[in-house]
Parts: C-alpha cells; structure tokens; sequence
C-alpha cells in the first residue's frame, strides 16, 4: 500500500486523508485509520462490501458525520493543503466539496429547477441560468420534467442530484453509490456522463461504488475497504487484473471453479484483511 | 332572520380570518423550518404592536419612521431570541422547547404590562375618514388596511418560498435538515431567519389589530385562536393557514351571528374555534393540508 500511495503523490493530490479514525455516538468505532489520496481532476473509486465504512468515509470529508453524531476521532483531513476535519457541512460546501448523498436526496416537494437552484446556494454570481442550462445539456431529459421532483423515475432523481452538485461548481464531488437501483442500462448513461462532467468541467470526484466493474472502468485509481480499513489499493487497471478482485468484486475469476464446494471466499476473506 | 348583519359579519370574519392567516403562517413558518411549537406567537404580537405605539406616542415619530423602526426592532428581537434562548434548546426533547415557548410567553406577558401598563392605549389616528362604502356596505378604513395588509403579506411569503434564495433555504432545511447542510445551507442561519420573519410579520399584524382595537394584553390572545386555526389548516402548511384563518375568522363570525339570534349565550363567539378545534382534531388530526407523518403534541 505505502509504494501505491507514492505513486500517486507524484500528481499534486487536491484531498488527502491520514490515517483518520471515526467515532459514532463516542462509543461505535466505524473507521480505524483510513489513508487515501485524490490527485486533482481525477476519478477516484472506493469499493468494498456494504458496512466496510465507504459512506462514512465520504461524510467525515463532507462534515455530514456531524448531523448522524459522528466524529473524526484521529487523523486529519486536507483538502488544498487546509485542514477540514470536524469543519462544519455548510463551510465544506463553500470551501468547493459537494456530496451527492446516497439513494438521491433531492427535494422531492420542489421542481427540478428549485433543486437546481438551491444546489447553486453557496454562490451569489449571475451565472446561475447558465448553470441551469448547462446541467439541462449533460441531462437533457430532466429539462422536459416540469412538475415535482418526487416523481420523477429513479434515474431521473439521480441525474438531478448529480446536476445540483455541478450548480454548487465544485472543485470536488463525492458521489455516493450513483448507481444505486439504477437499472444497467441507465447506470452506463449515468456513468459516462459522470466522466464528462469530470474532463470537460474538471471536477475531482471520489466515487463510492458497489457496482465494482463499472467504477473501476471509470476512475484512474482505487481503493477497497473492509471493516474499516483499507484493504486494497492501486491504479484501476492493476485493480481490474487482481485475483482477489476478480474474485470478490468482479464476478468472474477462478476460472476452474467447478460448484460452490470450491468457493471458500469466507475462509479466504479473513486472512485477506 | 336579519341578513344584513350576517353578510355583515361574514365580511368582518373573512377580514379577520386573513389577519389569523397571516399570524397562523408566522406559527407554520417556525414550526416547518424549526420544529419549534411556538406559543408566544401572540407576544410577537403584542410586542410589536406596543412597540410601535411607543414609537408613536412616546417618542411622537411620524407613522412612516415609527412603524419600520418597529419592524427592524422585532427582526432583531426574533434574531436574539432564537439565538439566545431556542438556539440551545435544539435537539432537547420536544416537550421541554414547548415548555420554554410557554415561559416565554408569560415573560413578555408580564414585562410589557410592567412597562405600559394594563389598560388598553388608543393608537392615534393615521386614517383620515372612518369608514369607506363598498357596495352598499360600510367597511371601516381601518379593516379594509388590514385586509391589504395581510395580502400583500400572503403574496410576498408566496414569491419569498417560491423565488428567494432564503426561502428555498428553509423549504429544503423543513424538507430534510441533513439535505439541507449537504448543500451548503447554514441551519443555524435558516433557522434565525424564520424567527426574524415571524416576529416582524407577526408585529405587522400586531399594529393592524391594535389601530383597530387600541393595544392591550389582549391582543396576545390571537396567539392562542392560532391554534385552532393551525389544526384546522394542518400544522405544516402555509396554505392551510390561510384557508384555517378564513374559515375560523368566518366561523367564529356565524357564532356570534346564531348566538346574538337565537341562542342568546353571550360568549359563543370566543369559544367556538376552541369547539372546532376539538372535533377537528378527533375526525382529521392532521388538518386539511398538514403531512401525515407529523408528529403530535
């Protein structure tokens, strides 16, 4: 792990996380010394199984911990070279970090232009039509949606709350597992308009997927956690060709496996961590 | 059956009932964005009427300075009162906040009967004919303002939650709070906003009720007649205020017309809404347009 994150330190890293600890409740310990690194404009993936601590890592980076009574214990976390452990939700968003919370989020009592303009809260420019049109070019559907956002198709609710974060202009998103209920076909649309968005708009995104093939075609670099930790970590195209990941998290690998019998991955899986 | 005076006091209650509109949308304004059950609404009330009667009679200011200079004193005291006394109070149990409503409501009771007195003060005169005729009837100036008041008012609130920056703040922040912070709205700023609103709206209404009826302590009453009207309209609806208001306004009018014509009992006009507001909430708990989830008190 120590020569993967060197290797990544070479581009200039816009977030960076020390091995940071996360407390729920004074007593719940969630994150037990979580390090990763995000290079500025690039995609960065953080997979693992459901309850390894992807989402509480994303919302120690947010300060949305704060609102679930959680709290970064140890640890620091930079972003630009400024500590932003414990800051408050609100000065987070305005320091250019912008969660797209999972399962959408979106107002669901107001229109998808209401949503669009409350994602521009934190600016006061005059720019923020543009803003609206340009969310309506990289999902051109919602522009026909034109009663409450409560009704619109899951996909739909998805595109919107990606749109919002791109009305904040961000430096940085975290998307939260974006294809979540999606369905195959809409995760594909979604997740090449996630890359767009990331080279032609130049937002750094942190990504938390459990759809482990797709998130690893679209980022640069990847991390895997379990329980806690990090597991695993290095650019998406080591990740891809890995045996374990193959094996776990992308569904394939073990070519001879002949039936259940042979697939000890409880076994292996503990003297993975 | 006399049916000019029941299209006379139907007029009155729907004049009326836009004034507990009005004041009933200060009420939903805090509880939506705060969850805080407010019980001195009523003290708002009396504390910008009495206020601005000071301005007026004391200090001997032209309307025009004296009556903004009560509304930006009540915006600064809803400020300092949520940030003083609610601000602490968030995320205690819900009964103790309403507890501490209730303190201050028999606080600013007590203080303002401490400094003006508990005699009922004229305010002077700002209009300068009595009454004007519409249609054959003779509508006091004095309630034909308070019934453009409190529309420009219900509009303004209208283009505030549907335009303003502030207003789709707090329609997110009584949406969902966690949503909310994750878009970078300050809660804490959301929720002193709703107060300040609420105090000079409330205050507004306040002056209105007291050119009518001279000032006294008992203009903290409508803060009580809130509650039926809130119940009736559903505790979290803006909407529901109005149509509470008008109907409770129109309603207590009604009693006061059977009363004076057959029943004879002589207070039915008061209690009336207090009888609505107990079958209301046994046949439709939530109102007419409140959420269902809500929690009750």
């Amino acid at each position: 792990m120590g020569e993967a994150v060197e290797k990544v330190e070479t581009k200039e890293s816009i977030l960076s996380i020390n091995n940071i600890e996360v407390v729920y409740d004074d007593v719940i310990l969630v994150l037990r010394g979580i390090s990763l690194e995000v290079p500025k404009g690039e995609i960065v993936t953080l997979l693992g199984p459901n309850g390894a601590g992807k989402s509480t890592t994303l919302k120690a980076i947010s300060g949305l911990l704060k609102t679930e009574d959680g709290e970064v214990t140890r640890g620091s976390i930079h972003f630009k070279g400024e500590s932003i452990s414990n800051c408050d939700p609100d000065a987070v968003v305005r320091r250019g970090i912008f969660q797209v919370m999972e399962g959408r989020r979106i107002i669901e009592d107001m229109t998808v232009i209401e949503n669009l303009r409350l994602g521009a809260y934190t600016r006061r420019d005059r720019f923020i039509k543009d803003d609206i049109d340009k969310v309506f070019h990289y999902f051109p559907r919602l522009k026909e949606r034109t009663g409450m956002a409560g009704y619109l198709s899951g996909g739909e609710q998805q595109m919107l709350a990606i749109g919002r974060a791109v009305m904040a202009r961000p430096e940085m998103i975290l998307l939260d597992e974006p294809s979540m209920g999606l369905s195959p076909l809409l995760v594909k649309e979604v997740f090449s308009i996630i890359r767009n968005i990331n080279q032609e708009q130049g937002i750094t995104m942190l990504l938390v997927e459990q759809n482990a093939n797709m998130a690893l075609h679209c980022a640069s670099y990847g991390y895997v956690m379990e329980s806690g930790k990090i597991a695993l970590d290095g650019p998406c195209a080591d990740l891809l060709n890995n045996e374990d990941m193959k094996e776990f998290y992308l569904s394939g690998g073990d070519k001879d496996r002949k039936s259940f019998k042979d697939l000890k991955s409880y076994k292996r899986r503990k003297r993975w961590m | 059956m006399n049916y000019e005076l029941l299209l006379q006091l139907i007029i009155n209650g729907l004049i009326v009932g836009t004034l507990y509109g009005v004041v009933a949308m200060c009420f939903v304004l805090i509880y939506k964005s705060t969850r805080v059950v407010n019980f001195a609404q009523g003290e708002f009330l009396l504390i910008g009427a009495w206020t601005c009667w000071a301005m007026l009679v004391k200090f001997e200011l032209p309307f025009y300075v004296g009556f903004p200079l009560t509304l930006v004193f009540m915006m600064i005291f809803g400020v300092v009162l949520q940030v003083l006394v609610l601000r602490p109070m968030i995320g205690e149990p819900i009964i103790s906040v309403i507890m501490v409503t209730i303190g201050l409501s028999m606080f600013f009771q007590g203080l303002v009967t401490w400094i003006f007195g508990g005699y009922t003060k004229a305010f002077p005169t700002v209009f300068a004919t009595e009454s004007v005729n519409i249609g054959g009837m003779q509508i006091e100036t004095a309630y034909m303002m308070s019934l453009i008041v409190s529309l420009v008012i219900m509009i303004a609130f209208y283009f505030f939650f549907k335009y303003s920056r502030m207003g789709l703040a707090m329609r997110a922040t009584a949406f969902n709070q966690q949503i909310a912070q994750s878009l970078g709205i300050s809660v804490k700023h959301v929720f002193a906003a709703a107060w300040a609103i609420s105090a000079v709206v409330s205050a507004l209404a306040g002056v209105v009720i007291g050119m009518v009826n001279g000032v006294s302590s008992a203009l903290s009453f409508i803060g009580i007649k809130v509650f039926p009207v809130v119940i009736l309209g559903g505790l979290d609806s803006i909407v529901g205020a109005i149509v509470g208001g008008l109907l409770i306004g129109v309603l207590e009018n009604l009693a006061e017309f059977f009363d004076s014509q057959w029943l004879q009992l002589g207070n039915l006009y008061n209690i009336a809404p207090f009888y609505a507001l107990v079958i209301i909430l046994m046949i439709k708990p939530y109102g007419l347009f409140g959420t269902k989830d809500i929690e009750r008190i």
